[in-house]
């Protein structure tokens, strides 16, 4: 263990939390003025420190707009009353928002958030901790983070919490699968299991998603893509986005985001899984949401999107190593999670509320058979070279005749049952 | 610094599993056998073995107790009576771990004896020696031999092994846990079939 590295992982702890936690407050005013354009509305454009209660005649009013309302929602957030009812089990109901957010931000630890700086001969990777298993600790450590919604369902004692607290469990259950299964054909092409390194390949070979170019600029006039190979990366782009899209529900899901956000359903829930929480503790399960959300959008930049590369050829242009281009680097990432939260916003004032049947359908039925087939897809796709084209045939007219079989037994699963059965 | 880690998962994973026995509510019994799992995965990484210790979390903490749980919730279960235990049952709890403490006394005896137990990373000489077994190509002989930062590639290693060397019997496993399930499911078809009548 020597000095500079945990000089360097303290320093990077405190910056990446801090980062992701300012993150979490910008979500707020984001959400919150986002969803008053589609709606129409104004949404909370000034925040004013009110000095009216310590005698003055005025408030002051900030030139910044809405921006410190996040700060105007904590400290109210501090400032109410803790209540704590008669009749919940006290231990579980105080553990249960932590388990929420711990999870939540401990995840972030993988995510490369620049490219390495160079000092001389020690690199720092920028991401806090640069392991060889980066998107299985982030899937590890966000499952734990069910216990938290569970448990604060099972231990406010009451009847609509412990619904949302089931429907929040088996709803997280269902979409790891989906979730796990989905990422599979993204790490056969990368062929490992480092983020870090995923990224690095996505900036020398085009991004995953968006191929468009590579470290020699665009792909007209640019070697790389004038050779044979250049049509498989292509077909790939059809395993891989089906993977996309997969990946990206499931993570909505995950979050307990909008169009899934059964377990707080308030049309039925009252207030879902918080319902008896109030205060600094139901801020906790807010901040775990956001965060959530975060790194959800962190790992898919990551994984689909190029990370921290700037993309048109530009990456191959800036020095490797140096400090300033790390910083570029992050910020090019920041605005590409922060495009990612937006959109999740977007999704959320735009789709609405899935039935609970329909949600386990979705993630059951379609999405879990799915990522199966695309698993193989991929798979035929990347052995071309080794089995050959004929092999790939074969393959591809087996995988068509499953596909078909399970569509079948799939639709028959999802006839409703008839009246008398019921 | 290393062995403080030790000692604390291990602490970690001895504490959840007497919390598991001794606490009487079954939720407060579940959260102890994560807590102990998590424990049990801490030791895993140290001793580099990442993929383990990140699958121990991902499947037992966070897919089957969180069945358990889930489970013991809907059948809302109350706290467990002290159960009085017969003379044979202590006997045997007793017996059969002191049988297991002799077999990892004889263990420690016979092997590591007067060697310092490594809890850190492996020395790069050691990585660069066993890199010869693969090709050169492979993305572990790559891993291994790397010039800035050689890394132990456990992932890829487990991989190599399971389906090089045990590929007939995971196989075999996959079928049985395919029959397994179908089982499951006709199981549960059956007895769904049954209800109607019994009204």
């Amino acid at each position: 263990m020597d000095t500079p590295f945990i000089i360097a992982a303290a320093i990077k702890i405190a910056v990446f939390i801090g980062i992701t936690m300012s993150f979490v407050s910008i979500c707020v005013i984001f959400e919150r003025r986002f969803s008053a354009i589609i709606q129409d509305r104004v949404g909370p454009n000034r925040t004013m420190i009110p000095l009216s209660i310590l005698g003055f005649k005025k408030d002051l009013a900030l030139p910044i707009g809405g921006l410190t309302q996040p700060v105007a929602d904590g400290l109210k957030f501090i400032l109410k009353e803790d209540f704590t009812p008669s009749y919940v089990r006290k231990f579980f109901f105080w553990l249960a928002p932590v388990l929420v957010v711990v999870p939540a931000l401990l995840t972030m630890a993988v995510i490369p958030f620049g490219s390495p700086m160079e000092f001389g001969d020690t690199i720092i990777p920028m991401a806090i901790a640069d392991l060889n298993v980066g998107p299985l600790f982030i899937f590890a450590i966000a499952s734990l983070s069910v216990y938290g919604i569970t448990l604060a369902g099972w231990a406010s004692n009451s009847k609509y919490p412990f619904f949302g607290g089931v429907r929040a469990c088996a709803q997280m259950i269902s979409y790891e699968i989906a979730l796990g299964l989905s990422v599979i054909p993204v790490l056969m092409y990368f062929g490992g299991l480092n983020l870090g390194h995923i990224v690095e390949d996505q900036v020398t070979n085009g991004w995953l998603l968006l191929p468009l170019w590579n470290e020699g600029g665009f792909i007209i006039g640019s070697g790389y893509w004038g050779e044979p190979l250049v049509a498989q990366r292509l077909l790939l782009l059809i395993p891989i986005i089906i993977s996309f899209v997969i990946f990206t529900t499931s993570i909505f899901a995950e979050t307990n985001r909008m169009p899934f956000d059964l377990p707080e359903c308030e049309t039925e829930l009252v207030g879902g899984y918080h319902t008896e929480y109030s205060s600094m503790k139901f801020a906790l399960f807010f901040m775990g949401e956001y965060a959530a959300m975060v790194v959800g959008s962190a790992l898919i930049v990551t994984l689909f999107l190029g990370g921290w590369s700037i993309g048109f050829g530009i990456d191959g242009i800036l020095p490797t190593g140096a400090w300033w281009v790390s910083l570029i680097h992050i910020g090019v990432f920041l605005t590409k999670v922060t495009f990612f939260i937006l959109f999740f916003v977007l999704v959320r004032w735009t789709v609405p509320r899935f039935r609970y049947d329909q949600l386990m359908n979705l993630g059951w039925i379609v999405f879990f058979e799915a990522a199966l087939i695309n698993v193989f897809l991929a798979a035929l796709v990347i052995a071309y070279p080794s089995i050959g084209g004929l092999g790939v045939l074969i393959g591809f007219a087996l995988l068509t005749i499953v596909t078909i079989l399970l569509i079948k037994v799939a639709k028959g699963a999802t006839q409703k049952p008839s009246a008398t059965a019921v | 610094m290393a062995s403080f880690a030790f000692y604390l998962f291990a602490l970690l994973a001895v504490a959840g599993g007497g919390l598991l026995v001794t606490l009487r509510n079954p939720v407060s019994s579940a959260l102890a056998m994560v807590l102990s799992f998590v424990g049990l995965a801490g030791l895993f990484i140290g001793l580099n073995a990442y993929f383990v210790g990140i699958v121990q979390i991902l499947v037992y903490a966070g897919a089957i107790m969180v069945l358990f749980i889930f489970i013991i919730m809907l059948l809302d279960l109350n706290d467990e009576k002290p159960a009085k235990f017969k003379l044979s049952t202590v006997l045997a709890g007793i017996v059969i771990p002191l049988l297991l403490l002799v077999q990892i006394l004889g263990v420690i005896q016979s092997g590591l004896h007067g060697e310092e137990a490594e809890f850190t990373k492996i020395d790069e000489e050691t990585m660069k020696v066993s890199a010869k077994e693969f090709p050169k190509e492979s993305a572990i002989y790559k891993s291994l031999t790397h010039e800035k930062s050689p890394k132990l590639p456990d992932t890829n290693l487990i991989g190599h092994t399971i389906f090089k060397s045990y590929n007939f019997p995971l196989q075999v496993m996959g079928a049985l846990l395919l029959v397994a399930t179908i089982g499951v499911v006709v199981l549960s078809k059956r007895s769904h079939k049954k209800a109607p009548t019994d009204s």
